[in-house]
């Protein structure tokens, strides 16, 4: 039976954007990446144009993250107390295409890192890799707001892509990458309203629409996965019909969301039934990330080595044109 | 929602004179005004007392397109001054407009086709004037609609027209133009989109600004795409923002106002 395929008609697409620089653009990297671009719903490429795949950031941190679980600090055995270290394994061997560096020793009460302890270690994990930086502060607005200011000035020309900017704490992170020519990841809360007003926001300040990244915040499996998926979907829907201020690749923290989900955590010893920790974790992670996909993730933030190759084998299945 | 600004029409005294002086001033701070408050077209008519209206057409085209560049939808009944209009514009315009006449379409829409322009296509004709039912004014926009797919108009640049009237003499006629707006979205798909010369429905009546933007939000509803009005009427404007917010065309922020009139929809 002949089946007439209908085509959505969309207006408009996600603006596509470049992270890092290299030593012709002012910046160190050995390539750029650049995300979104899409003309449709995740990878209806019989509707509209994804000139560029989703990538994987993965997760680095700045002191040893004890917390993790031990599965997770296995597979980074021997360099979670070198930042520069880390990287470099994550990007050699594990192939991440970018690097999410946490300053969490900024923290006070995790470290209480200088400015210049930050910078000194941003810088190291710059020269142990090529690919494109993505900092973030410790969480604690007053802090971030000098270090993520001082790590942007002493990157000036990098093009990182620095975090997080929120509605309440905005000015200070949006300034220093417009002065200092980097790329800012705007956060919101699970709040399509909250986010495009934070994208008008920083875009009033002067900062242009093309170094904005969307991190509309998600939940993990099992803990509000489906309400992010939503948001997603509702952010690329108004972006196809043309709005602006919400047409941005957007980034997910899926590794920190996807293990702090009980299910990635306790042992079979608890819950007989729910099989090997270690692979369930790992699942747990891959299946986050997977499904939010779906939604228009243009940046993963991961953990897991083996979660990543489960991952970036399902992107590539996916960017694959189908037919229809 | 596209506001056509239809504050450049030799009707009002400063453009009036501002024609007959050839001074530039009135007619380029209106240009820039309408355009600054959110107008996504600026409607051009001459008046009917400029002596050389062909001449005062060119003038006013070139004049607005000196500070802005905005699209322009040109006004006049005499399709030869719109076809010389047409060659200066730098955009693809607007033609305000046409009656579902076949004199008049055989002589608009090709022209259109020609200059990649836009029609504004009215639900009446000489012979029927305009209708008293929305049924009968469909009808006509059927003719427009067969026409554009005649010519090769595509359907979404044939802008139906219901017509309204003021509402302190035909009363009847808001409803008959609000079913209108919503039987003409069944016409075509795509659809043909829809506008009205909104100011004409408080035409002598007290509270019109009141009656205006009252009336914009209601016929929105009915699925009004655009409306030739008074773009720096704020309330006018906010009202339309919020209309979009309300029937979930555009994602709600604090700031939809102001994206309203810096963005053009």
């Amino acid at each position: 039976m002949p089946v007439q395929v209908l085509k959505e008609r969309n207006s408009s697409k996600v603006t596509s954007i470049t992270l890092g620089a290299t030593k012709e653009q002012g910046g160190t990297r050995t390539g750029t990446i650049t995300v979104g671009g899409e003309a449709s719903l995740p990878f209806l490429h019989f509707e509209g144009e994804m000139p560029n795949k989703p990538v994987i950031a993965m997760e680095v941190v700045d002191r040893v993250p004890e917390e993790w679980n031990e599965e997770l600090k296995a597979a980074f055995e021997g360099v979670m107390d070198s930042p520069a270290a880390w990287a470099k394994k994550s990007v050699e061997e594990f192939g991440a295409d970018m690097i999410f560096l946490k300053l969490q020793s900024a923290d006070p009460e995790l470290g209480n890192s200088s400015p210049e302890k930050c910078i000194e270690t941003v810088k190291s994990v710059l020269a142990a890799v090529g690919v494109p930086l993505a900092v973030v502060g410790c969480g604690i607005d007053e802090v971030d707001n000098k270090v993520i200011a001082a790590v942007a000035e002493a990157c000036a020309g990098e093009n990182l892509l620095l975090g997080f900017a929120t509605q309440e704490n905005y000015n200070t992170i949006v300034a220093a990458c417009m002065v200092h020519k980097h790329t800012v990841i705007a956060q919101s809360p699970l709040d399509i309203n909250i986010c495009k007003q934070l994208n008008i926001l920083i875009s009033e300040m002067g900062l242009p629409l093309d170094k904005i990244i969307i991190d509309p915040s998600i939940g993990g499996l099992g803990y509000g996965i489906e309400y992010a998926y939503s948001i997603g979907e509702r952010g690329r829907i108004g972006t196809l019909q043309g709005d602006k201020m919400l047409a941005l690749p957007t980034l997910g923290t899926i590794g920190f969301e996807a293990w702090k989900a009980k299910e990635a955590n306790v042992g079979i010893d608890e819950f007989p039934g729910w099989g090997e920790q270690a692979e369930r974790g790992i699942l747990w992670e891959a299946v986050t990330a997977s499904a939010l996909l779906q939604s228009g993730l243009d940046i993963l933030v991961m953990r897991h080595p083996e979660a990543v190759k489960l991952v970036r084998k399902n992107i590539g299945d996916l960017m694959v044109p189908n037919s229809l | 929602m596209e506001i056509i600004g239809e504050r450049i029409n030799g009707m009002f005294k400063d453009i009036k004179q501002a024609i007959i002086e050839k001074d530039k001033t009135a007619v380029q701070e209106w240009a820039v005004k309408q355009t600054e408050n959110g107008a996504t077209w600026l409607d051009v008519n001459t008046g009917a007392s400029a002596e050389d209206q062909m001449a005062a057409m060119k003038w006013l085209i070139t004049t607005i397109q000196e500070v802005v560049d905005t699209p322009l939808a040109l006004d006049s009944t005499n399709y030869d001054i719109i076809e010389e209009g047409l060659k200066l514009c730098k955009r693809p315009a607007l033609i305000n407009s046409c009656h579902a006449d076949r004199y008049k379409i055989e002589r608009v829409f090709p022209m259109a086709v020609k200059y990649n322009a836009k029609v504004i296509g009215l639900a009446m004709s000489e012979e029927s004037g305009i209708p008293k039912n929305a049924e009968n004014r469909v009808a006509l926009a059927m003719e427009l609609v067969a026409a554009a797919d005649e010519f090769g108009l595509p359907f979404e640049d044939l802008y139906i027209d219901p017509l309204i009237l003021p509402i302190n003499v035909a009363q009847d006629h808001a409803v008959e133009a609000m079913e209108t707006l919503r039987q003409v979205k069944l016409l075509s798909d795509p659809a043909p989109k829809t506008v009205v010369g909104l100011s004409n429905v408080s035409q002598r009546c007290a509270n019109r600004k009141l009656i205006n933007r009252t009336m914009l939000a209601m016929l929105m509803a009915c699925g009004l795409d655009a409306a030739i009005a008074d773009a720096n009427d704020d309330e006018l404007m906010e009202a339309a923002a919020t209309a979009r917010v309300i029937m979930n065309k555009e994602i709600y922020c604090d700031s939809y106002v102001d994206l309203f009139k810096s963005k053009k929809y």
